[in-house]
């Protein structure tokens, strides 16, 4: 161990500082790819419940190897580069979705402190993040050249730039409520009881925040870039092996990032929903459990994930045009009343959340 | 705050009233889309009296909120005439718009919101204001000139007029960043007590003016940056054209005035030979052009390239006898320029639109008083004695020889004979030819009302000019120009 | 040099690249990516200067929407690019010289280093490590700067006129279309009836 630190102390400062911060970003992103793995695994499974079917359940024991068995399969799959397709653009598309999905965790606050880059306009940053992704989608349907896939970008643009709108409005909402751009603080702003949590006050915010999340990610029921039924698969159609598996990593990782996103602003990340009761957070072993920690972030991440699935199996797809109107003319008009009433209860110091 | 915003009250009344005027038109009819007109002409009457009881109730100019906002005389005279030739304009817009369908309310408010950045332009006290005010004028007009949207002209000009005046914004803005690094503010009384401690002729100054002069040029359509002008006054809507040929003139003086006069002042000599090439540039080219032009619109396009040639003289002597005579000149052409235009609108009708010399054969045996009335507006742009033209041409060569440049005060006159020959062959035309059409001239009382009393108005200005002229000398001199 | 001088050289440098690249690749839609990697590492240069709101928001406005749009238009254009190519070559000689007179003139008026500001801009001041840009904007947009900050909200509205003007129509008489407020309050019982009927017949 001793001759460990002292090796340690002979690299040149610079390449420490690099050193840990890769080893952050390792201790983020493995368990990211992980928790995307079996959230495929989780989806199939629970679709098939829905369903009345039993989901995957012949690779390992009851199916649990499953989401390793495909990453190999798509592994050794040959990368077919369609004739007369952009060769460049084609294959920097499905980076181009996944890096902006990936860099965004880099301000997400796990715990109190527990953040790789602790920046001060980390909501800016997020929406700025998440507006990037439509390039890869775009990208994608425009090297391809297939009329499939263009089309397909071209329902995703639309529908990205309208959602982002709403979006954005919501997070003005929180920004106001909490009266800070980073995640930490705004979090520790819902910090008391469960009842100050952003979520009540701010509970449209929360509805639009969320719906246009799903939307955003192009999932079910807003999944008209991809709607098999009319252009097979979207932007996506003339993509095989990695290719794929890079768009199916980026969405998987959005749709957690969604989820994070939502708890930590709405459902304060990982404050326990007891805080406060001390009788429980006091007690020995029961209060770690009770009291605030990551497994609650966690636990909150899940329950919007398993929202996500739930839409999937449940609801039938919008068409294109009600899309743009849910978007336009319901979204839109809520934030804005909405925030319209909060600047009111600011201006008038009504602040039952603080 | 409240009392801090106080001071601009008019722009703020007449944003709120152009807010409830658009929606206010959703609720009308097409029917009663007069409501809609009233209401606009009302409120600008309102904000007339509003920019009258704050502007010429105390002696001294007032600086505002936080430096950006100025109340000055010379910002209350060019208010004033601004909301006035913008009611002019639409009293005149009304029966055309009518006739061509287009009468819809979007006219109005863009009209009102051009207004509103007419006047934030005439009392901003700070570049960056009067850059925004600029914006939000030329951003109407875009709209404006492209109401006729179904018409390949008017969608060609308003795209002309678009591109040509972005680039002329981003020379203006240019010349304004390379002024805030020179001089680090964008105040223009910053600006002027920070040129007054400079050397003149610095490179770095002459860099930066370079610019701005290229974009006011831009603006005022000054040779050679007239390009767009011709084809946007033919393409755009005869109404439209009005406008723009009246109210945005005086605006634009206004912001040469605020940039050049006040904040550059100490710096004339570097902008001012600059500006007097454009200028005669302006006069030759423009009264040359116009000579060949057999559309109206064009011609009088060309027109308005020479007599900004003159205003642009006016401020070049950057004297307060050259001050005065170019405002005088530029008050009196929005004048000339709103009738002119009002007679191409009244010898429209519906489905015709009348715009070439043709139109206006043999006025003379069709209505001999509108005849008399278009004498009397050719004479005055001509600058024939006893007409207003004349006195304001006088008065800006009388600078321009004051301030001992005898050899463009004899391209001025020349220039002006030459032009002499367009405005007389349209008399020669009315006077002594056939009427090619023999449709009788409709229209109603206050639109022939007014224009009677917009073209003798140029008439007895130009007998007893004294009045407006004391006024212009007043308003500046208020202003220590 | 600094670790942070080492990333604005990279920026920079990248910054310039793509720019040339913008105006010089034939491929319109690769001219559109340059100009989005110029923004995202100006972007990065604004960060390093500690002003992360404009950094933040120059990508959210510009590489995250307005260029979205940009590149949806392109992609849908069909340049044809002889016709380009042909009147390019129309307008060379004239675009040169008058490229060549601006540059000489650019030159003779900046001859004498009159810019060389090095002296004056030497030392960047360095903020207190809590110095929040986003805050320190807000404060002076709307104390010092209010009104210009009002006006520009008023450029933006006449836009949003201007373009409604123009671009939105009036349905033509005959044409169907679906009212979705119609639509919402059916009721099961307009479109359904239920009819008992007797098992076995």
């Amino acid at each position: 161990m001793g001759f460990l630190a002292s090796m340690w102390d002979l690299v040149p400062d610079v390449l420490q500082t690099i050193i840990v911060i890769l080893l952050k970003i390792v201790a983020i992103l493995l368990p990211l790819i992980l928790a995307v793995a079996y959230t495929t695994l989780a989806e199939r499974k629970v679709i098939g419940f829905m369903q009345v079917r039993l989901g995957p359940n012949r690779v390992g024991p009851r199916g649990l190897f499953q989401p390793f068995a495909d990453v190999l399969k798509l592994l050794i799959k040959e990368v077919v580069i369609p004739a007369e397709s952009n060769r460049y653009l084609f294959l920097l598309a499905p980076m181009l979705a996944l890096v902006p999905s990936f860099v965004a965790w880099s301000v997400i606050p796990f715990f109190d402190g527990g953040v790789l880059a602790n920046i001060n306009a980390g909501l800016l940053f997020l929406l700025a993040l998440t507006s990037l992704g439509v390039y890869g989608i775009i990208l994608a349907g425009w090297a391809s050249n297939s009329k499939y896939a263009m089309l397909s970008a071209l329902r995703a643009g639309a529908q990205v730039i309208s959602y982002e709108i709403a979006m954005g409005f919501a997070l003005v909402g929180v920004l106001m409520a909490a009266g800070d751009l980073n995640l930490t603080k705004i979090v520790n702003a819902q910090s008391g009881s469960i009842f100050s949590w952003f979520i009540w006050p701010l509970f449209g915010l929360f509805l639009v925040y969320f719906i246009s999340g799903v939307a955003e990610t192009n999932r079910a029921p807003f999944d008209v870039a991809e709607g098999e039924s009319e252009i097979v698969a979207g932007f996506h159609v003339e993509y095989s092996g990695m290719g794929f598996a890079l768009f199916f990593l980026a969405e998987y990782a959005n749709m957690i990032l969604i989820s994070a996103l939502t708890s930590l602003m709405f459902l304060g990340g990982w404050l326990s929903p007891f805080q406060g009761l001390t009788f429980l957070t006091d007690t020995p072993v029961i209060g770690w459990v009770f009291g605030n920690g990551i497994h609650w972030l966690f636990f909150k991440i899940s329950i919007f994930l398993f929202l996500y699935l739930w839409f999937r199996a449940t609801f039938p797809r919008y068409r294109y045009d009600q899309i743009m109107r849910l978007g336009w003319k319901v979204l839109i008009p809520v934030t804005i009343v909405w925030i319209f009433g909060e600047m009111i209860a600011v201006g008038l110091g009504w602040k039952p959340w603080l | 705050m409240m009392s801090a915003f106080e001071i601009a009250r008019p722009e703020i009344f007449l944003l709120i009233a152009a807010c409830v005027v658009l929606l206010l038109d959703l609720f009308v009819g097409k029917n009663a889309r007069v409501v809609t007109y009233l209401a606009t002409q009302a409120s600008l009457l309102t904000t007339a009296l509003l920019i009258y009881s704050s502007s010429f109730n105390q002696e001294m100019k007032v600086v505002g909120l936080d430096r950006m906002y100025v109340l000055d005389e010379l910002a209350g005279f060019l208010k004033i005439s601004i909301v006035g030739f913008a009611m002019l304009s639409f009293i005149y817009a009304r029966k055309y718009l009518r006739d061509q369908n287009l009468w819809r309310g979007e006219f109005f408010v863009l009209g009102m919101t051009s207004v509103l950045g007419m006047l934030i332009m005439s009392s901003g006290y700070n570049l960056l204001v009067l850059y925004l005010g600029l914006e939000v004028l030329s951003l109407s007009m875009y709209a404006l000139v492209a109401l006729h949207r179904d018409n390949g002209k008017a969608i060609e000009a308003a795209m002309k007029y678009f591109i040509l005046g972005a680039v002329g914004s981003g020379m203006l803005l240019y010349g304004m960043s390379l002024l805030y690094g020179i001089s680090g503010g964008l105040g223009v009384d910053h600006l002027s007590t920070f040129f007054n401690a400079q050397p003149a002729n610095d490179v770095k100054v002459l860099f930066a003016l370079t610019f701005i002069v290229a974009g006011l040029a831009f603006k005022l359509g000054a040779v050679p940056f007239h390009m767009w002008l011709p084809d946007v006054y033919q393409g755009a809507p005869t109404a439209v054209t009005l406008f723009l040929g009246s109210a945005p003139k005086v605006a634009a003086f206004a912001l040469v005035m605020r940039i050049l006069a006040e904040g550059l002042g100490s710096v004339e000599e570097s902008w001012s030979q600059m500006l007097m090439v454009l200028g005669l540039l302006s006069i030759i080219v423009g009264n040359l052009f116009a000579v060949a032009q057999h559309n109206m619109k064009r011609m009088l396009a060309y027109s308005t390239i020479s007599h900004m040639g003159f205003i642009i003289m006016g401020v070049i002597t950057s004297s307060h006898i050259g001050y005065s005579a170019a405002m005088f000149y530029v008050v009196t052409y929005a004048l000339m320029s709103a009738a002119a235009f009002a007679l191409l609108i009244l010898l429209s009708r519906t489905g015709y639109e009348a715009e070439t010399l043709d139109d206006l054969k043999g006025l003379n045996e069709r209505s001999p008083w509108l005849a008399f009335l278009v004498m009397l507006m050719m004479l005055s742009m001509m600058g024939f004695p006893l007409t207003v033209g004349f006195y304001s041409k006088l008065a800006v060569i009388q600078a321009v020889v004051g301030k001992e440049l005898v050899w463009p005060a004899v391209i001025m006159v020349v220039m002006s004979v030459v032009g002499a020959f367009y405005y007389l062959r349209v008399l020669k035309l009315m006077y002594f030819e056939k009427p090619a059409d023999n449709t009788t001239i409709d229209v109603g009382i206050d639109f022939y009302g007014v224009l009677s009393v917009n073209s003798l108005l140029l008439l007895g200005l130009g007998v007893f000019p004294g009045g407006l002229m004391a006024l212009c000398s007043a308003v500046l001199s208020a202003s220590q120009l | 040099m600094t670790f942070v001088q080492f990333l604005f050289n990279i920026y920079a440098g990248i910054t310039i690249a793509a720019a040339i690249g913008v105006v010089t690749v034939r491929n319109s839609v690769y001219a559109a990516l340059c100009l989005i990697l110029t923004f995202f590492s100006s972007a990065a240069i604004w960060i390093l200067l500690e002003a992360e709101f404009l950094g933040i928001v120059l990508v959210l406005v510009y590489v995250g929407a307005v260029m979205v749009l940009f590149l949806f238009v392109i992609m849908m254009l069909d340049i044809n690019r002889e016709q380009l190519v042909e009147r390019f070559i129309k307008y060379l000689p004239a675009g040169i010289a008058v490229a060549v007179i601006i540059a000489i003139e650019m030159i003779v008026v900046i001859q004498r280093s009159a810019f060389d500001t090095s002296e004056q801009y030497k030392a960047v001041a360095q903020n207190a490590p809590d110095y929040n840009n986003t805050e320190a904007l807000g404060e002076l947009l709307y104390t010092q700067y209010l009104y210009p900050f009002e006006i520009a909200a008023v450029v933006l509205l006449v836009a949003i006129i201007a373009a409604i003007m123009l671009t939105l129509r009036k349905r033509a008489v005959n044409v169907r279309s679906q009212d979705i407020e119609k639509q919402l309050r059916v009721r099961p019982e307009d479109r359904v009836r239920l009819v008992k009927m007797k098992s076995g017949q």
